[in-house]
This record gives structure tokens, sequence and C-alpha cells, in this order.
């Protein structure tokens, strides 16, 4: 393996893809090569697994992250796939037109570059940058339809997620102030692989408050309650691959971006324990967002809060931590941005075969699209954490875990999940069993995504590798 | 460091504070402009000023983009657009100015309060910029919570992004590459903001951002 460094080929190859984008007309062509980029960086993530360059001064590749960097690029494929087929139908109805289409194309790989150097950046300098590009580019495409719901989302998006990341930026120089009187000036203060070996001696208050900073500005991205304001319209408005990516991908590399400053707080005795504060802050968007599920009358906006839901159980993990904690957190997060992206998929299938995303005019889809039916009522039954799916897996390790140390804390996530677990099915039921209501267009369904996705879902419910295991043990370990 | 250094240091952060607070009570957009413009001068100034004292001559980078771009480009462009946009008129407000000054005078006293305490084995100037560059950071977010108009929450988070980047300076031989990108990310996001702004005229008579909350999805 001499030549070929599948590291610098992870991030090279989307902005080459994005800029060769940005020059092709038409579309089959463009969305072909897009699904065939992303196929590309899939294949060289994979390779990391046995290829691992040393970690430099601005990028790393170690156990926590080559698991998020495969999941990132193979979620990015499929819905490359998926994202093919349904713009093909959006050119049809007249939503966009080719020029935005190349433009959108070009984005979707920025957006993929931006989102594998967070994961591999070792220089939390470098990682708060990689989090802004992926960010801006999200806020374009999400307002890509320009309607003026799609513009206002879009606008909400960029303030609220602009604010976020500028604490986020806030808190990254406070570590770098707490690291600066032990590690000296200049670029060794910022490189994480050093941190985390001298965190240790940092100054502990002032690595309390950059946490604070820190836990707000990437949590406002994660969408914890109360910042999660700009989520649902952002998923709603924009194009569906993008609810896929934003829901599958974006929520899980903020939350890296956290969790890898919550190993700093770890690995220092004196500093503030961030278990409580993650605790509380996901126990609030569970509860609130379980709430606000009943009320959702668009399917998109439903799903969105639902990714809510699912963000705050895994950040509640997290704050349990402890090994089997850790392990129901990492096990969560995969899982969840699998699902949601299947359900995202079908979803998108079918509010283009129902011409609306209203719930109250959706009905009876097992009857008139069965395939589409079906996968929604495996892809809710699979997010709701029922078994035989890999949700419900890491759910129930996650409350036993929790029951062994704090009862009371276990009840309240089960008041959690049930309440999230009603609306699911008060709101799903007539959409897919009910009497066939509203408009019934025929779609051409790229259904292979979907079933890749719900397939391995399934399979990390009924049984997972022992290699697998052995690694999420490692890795939550690791989290301390 | 000590003596006239650290005070010139304190006085320009110290101005920078002063600054944001009467971006506060600017009700009209030609006069909040000139004061980011300003705003933005000083961070120059104050930027500069680290620069020579602490001998780091990137820094002299970090405050040309400041003085060129924020200082002079983006106050040409904001007047220009509101101007276009026929929008000189009076700025609506949610809370009345006293209110909103006596807000963020408990915001410059929590952010001292908070960061003065756990920065003790830190240099001292930057120990007086990071306590000041918070401020300077709230008053912006209040800026943008109060400010219902497009244009002013655009000068809100500009002058947040200032604070920012005084925090940034203040943290001695902070690595250079989040100097720049700071100042790029203020570039694409004054893009980002700018073709938003101008999709919000195309759609609607108004950039008040409140036109816009009635076509929040979540209409039955």
């Amino acid at each position: 393996m001499t030549g070929f460094d599948p590291l610098a080929a992870v991030l090279w190859l989307p902005l080459g893809a994005a800029a060769v984008l940005a020059a092709l007309p038409g579309y089959v062509l463009p969305a072909r090569l897009n699904v065939l980029a992303c196929l590309a960086s899939l294949v060289c993530a994979v390779s990391l697994f046995w290829h691992r360059p040393p970690a430099g001064d601005y990028l790393m590749v170690d156990d926590l992250n080559v698991v998020f960097i495969v999941l990132n690029t193979f979620v990015g494929f499929t819905t490359a796939t998926f994202s093919a087929s349904y713009i093909a139908h959006e050119l049809q109805t007249g939503r966009l037109t080719l020029g935005f289409l190349r433009f959108y194309h070009a984005m979707y790989q920025v957006m993929m570059f931006g989102m594998n150097l967070a994961l591999v950046a070792n220089n939390i300098g470098l990682m708060w940058v990689a989090v802004e590009l992926a960010t801006l580019t999200t806020v374009v495409m999400v307002g890509i339809y320009r309607t003026p719901a799609a513009i206002e989302a879009a606008w909400k998006y960029f303030i609220l997620g602009s604010v976020g990341i500028a604490l986020a930026l806030f808190g990254t120089i406070l570590v770098y102030l707490a690291a600066q009187p032990v590690l000296g000036e200049g670029t060794g203060s910022m490189v994480w692989t050093v941190l985390i070996t001298r965190a240790a001696s940092f100054d502990p208050e002032l690595l309390n408050v950059a946490f604070v900073f820190l836990l707000l500005g990437y949590g406002t991205k994660v969408g914890l309650a109360p910042l999660h304001a700009w989520l649902p319209d952002a998923h709603a408005e924009g194009p569906t691959p993008i609810s896929a990516v934003l829901s599958g991908l974006l929520l899980n590399v903020a939350l890296y971006a956290l969790l890898r400053f919550k190993m700093l707080l770890a690995a220092n005795p004196q500093a503030l324990a961030p278990g409580p504060l993650m605790i509380g802050l996901g126990l609030l968007s569970l509860i609130f967002a379980g709430l606000m599920l009943y009320r959702r009358v668009d399917i998109k906006r439903l799903f969105a809060y639902s990714s809510i839901e699912h963000m705050g159980i895994i950040v509640f993990a997290f704050g349990v931590a402890g090994p089997l904690g850790n392990f129901a957190g990492l096990l969560q997060m995969t899982m969840h941005s699998l699902t949601k992206s299947a359900i995202f998929f079908t979803v998108g299938h079918i509010t283009q075969a129902k011409g609306t995303q209203k719930l109250a005019d959706m009905g009876g889809l097992t009857e008139t699209h069965p395939v589409l039916g079906w996968t929604l009522v495996a892809g809710v039954i699979a997010i709701a954490g029922l078994p035989p799916f890999g949700v419900f897996m890491s759910e129930f390790l996650l409350v036993s875990s929790t029951f062994a140390r704090q009862p009371v804390l276990a009840a309240a996530v089960v008041a959690g999940l049930l309440i999230a677990f009603g609306a699911l099915l008060v709101q799903i039921t007539p959409v897919t069993f009910g009497p066939p209501r509203g408009r019934n267009a025929r779609v051409h369904a790229s259904t292979l995504p979907i079933f890749a996705h719900l397939a391995l879902v399934l399979l990390g419910g009924i049984y997972l590798p022992p290699a697998l295991v052995a690694w999420f043990q490692h890795v939550a370990a690791l989290l301390g | 460091m000590h003596g006239l250094a650290f005070d010139i240091a304190h006085m320009l952060a110290g101005a920078l504070v002063l600054l944001s607070l009467m971006m506060l009570y600017q009700d009209r957009l030609y006069a909040l402009i000139n004061v980011l413009a300003l705003h933005a001068l000083v961070l120059a100034m104050s930027v500069a000023w680290q620069a020579w004292v602490h001998d780091a001559p990137h820094l002299y980078i970090t405050a040309g983009i400041a003085l060129v771009f924020k200082a002079i480009v983006i106050p040409m462009a904001l007047r220009r657009m509101v101007f276009q946009l026929r929008i000189h008129r009076e700025i609506e407000r949610v809370v009345g100015s006293g209110l909103t000054m006596l807000a963020a005078i408990a915001l410059v006293a929590l952010s001292l309060e908070v960061m003065l305490p756990v920065t003790e084995g830190v240099d001292p100037v930057s120990r007086e910029d990071i306590a000041l560059a918070l401020s300077v950071v709230l008053i912006g977010l209040l800026m943008m919570v109060t400010r219902h108009n497009a244009v002013s929450q655009v000068a809100g988070f500009m002058s947040l992004e200032n604070g920012i980047v005084l925090a940034a300076t203040g943290a001695q031989g902070m690595p250079l590459v989040v100097e720049i990108s700071v100042a790029f990310s203020v570039l694409i996001a004054f893009i980002v903001i700018g073709i938003f702004l101008f999709r919000i005229r195309e759609r609607f008579d108004t950039v008040d951002v409140e036109a816009l909350d009635k076509f929040r999805g979540e209409r039955r």
C-alpha cells in the first residue's frame, strides 16, 4: 500500500467530485457520478480498517472515528442512490430546475467533504471549521426549493446554527487557553491526540466553562431541546435526501465533536463530571420531543421530532456513561442513523406519490403502495424500539444499565420512550392501514437503499458479530 | 506584559464592549451600520496592538481582514442593500431600549463574573480579553433576539463574530489556521446571508423576519 493514502482519498474524492459536478450539465450523468463518487469514498473509508495512517497534526484515524467515517460514507452512498431517483421526479414536477440540480450535486459532495473532515480532524480548530462548512452547505440545500417556507426554514437554521457554532468556537478557544500553560503556544495545543494525554494537568475550572460552551454550541447542531428550533423546519422544507443526511449524519457528526470534548473532560479528574448535564439535556429532549410528536401534522416534521427524541436518548446514554451506557449510546447512534435515513427515503417517495406532506391527506398506504407502505411500517417499528430491530437492543441495554444504577432515571427514560412510541402508533396507523386517502400517483421508487438499511438494522437486532461487539466495548471503555 | 501596553489593550477591548452597547439602542439602520463599522475598526486596532505587543506578525493579517473586510466592505454593502431595499426607516424592537440596555449590563457583569475567577492562571491580557470578549458575544446574541429586522440581525451576528475574534487573538499563540478560518467563515457567512436577504426581498416586500414567520409549516 505505498503511494495510496485512503485517508487523503476520503477527503479529496468528494472535493474533486464537487468540482466536476459543478461543471457538468444535465442530470442523468451527474446523478450517477454522484453515486459513484460516494461509492469510491466508501471503499476508501472501509480500507481505513486495514491501512491506518499515523495521526498527524491535522488528521487522524483512531478506533472511535473509523466506524463513524464508514457509517458516514455508507449512508452518503445510499442517500446518493436514493437521491438519483428522487430528483428525477422533482425535475418532472418542475420543483427543481437543471441549474439548481447542478448546484445541488456539487453541494452534496462539499457537504460529504465537510462531514468526513470533521470526523478525521485531529485539530479541534480544524474540526470546528469542518462542522461549520457542513452546516453552511446544508443551509443552502435546505433553501433550494425557494418557496417561502423553505427560505424561512433555511434562514432560521442559518441563524441558530451560526450562533451555536459561534459558541462552540468560544468553547474551543477556552480549551486552547486551558492547554496553553501546559503545552506551550502554537499548533500542539490544539491537537487532540496531544491534548488527551495531558488533559489531567489542565486547569479544571477553565475546562468546565469550556465544556458548557461546547455543549451549548455543538448541542444546537445536535438538536437538543431547548436549542432544537431549527431542526424540524430544516428537515421538512428541504429536499428529502437532505433530510436523510441531516438526521442520519450531520447530527451524528456534531455529537461526535461533543464526545471528543467529553473525553477530554473525563481525562481530567478534577473537572466537573459532564454526566449530569448531558443526562438533563438528553432527558429533556426525549420527553419534550415525545410529547411534540402527538401534535405534528406533517410527516417529515414528525420524523424530525423523532430524531430530536433519539438524539436525547443518545446524549442521555453517554451521560450515564460507564461501559454499558457508552456501548448503548454508540449502538443507538449507528442504528438510529441507518433507520432514520431509511424512513426518510420511504417518506420521500410517499410524499411524491401523495403530492403532499400532510399526514391527514395520506391513508391506507399498505393497500395503494404495498412496498412503500410496508417498508414504512417496518421502519416505524424499528425506530419505535420494538424487537427484533437493532434500536430495541440499544434501548434495552440503556434502560437496564440505567436501572442498575439509578432506577428513577430509568423510569423517566421508559416513560419518554413510551410517550414517543404511543405517538408514532397514533400518527402512523391511519397513514399505513386506514382507508386509502388522497392522491395515488405511481412513483418510480428506488427500494434498494431502504432494504439495505433495514436489513442492517434487523441484523443489528438479531445478531451482532463478535468483532463488532468487541470493538464497541473497546471504544466504550475509551469514552470513560 | 505590564504598564502602558496592558492599559491600551484593556482600553481597546473595553471600547469594543461599549460599542456593542451603543449598537443596542441605534434605531436607524444607517446609524447601526456606522456603529458596526466602528466596532470592526476598534477590533482591528485591538488585534494590531496584540500583534505588536506580542510580536506575532501573523495577527496583522487578522487585523487587516477586520479592517478592510469588516470595517469597510461589509458596511458599504449593507448600506447599498438598505438603500436598494428602501428600508432606511426606524427599526422595530421587541423590548424597549432601556430594558435591553439593563439586560446587556447584566450580561457584562455575568461574563466578568464567570470568566475572571476561572482564568487566574492565564496571562492577564488574555484574561481581560476573554472576559470582555464574552460580553461582546453575549450582547451580540441579545441583539439578535431583540431585533426582528434581517439586516440588524446580521449586524448582531457580525458583532458576535468580532467578539470571538477578540477572544481568539487574545489567546496567545493560538494557531493561525483558526484566525484565517474565522475570517473566511465570516466571508462565507456573509455571502450566504446576502443571498438569503435578496431571496427574501424577491419574495416579500419586507426584510422583517416576522413576515416570514407566518409560513411556518404547522398550519392545519
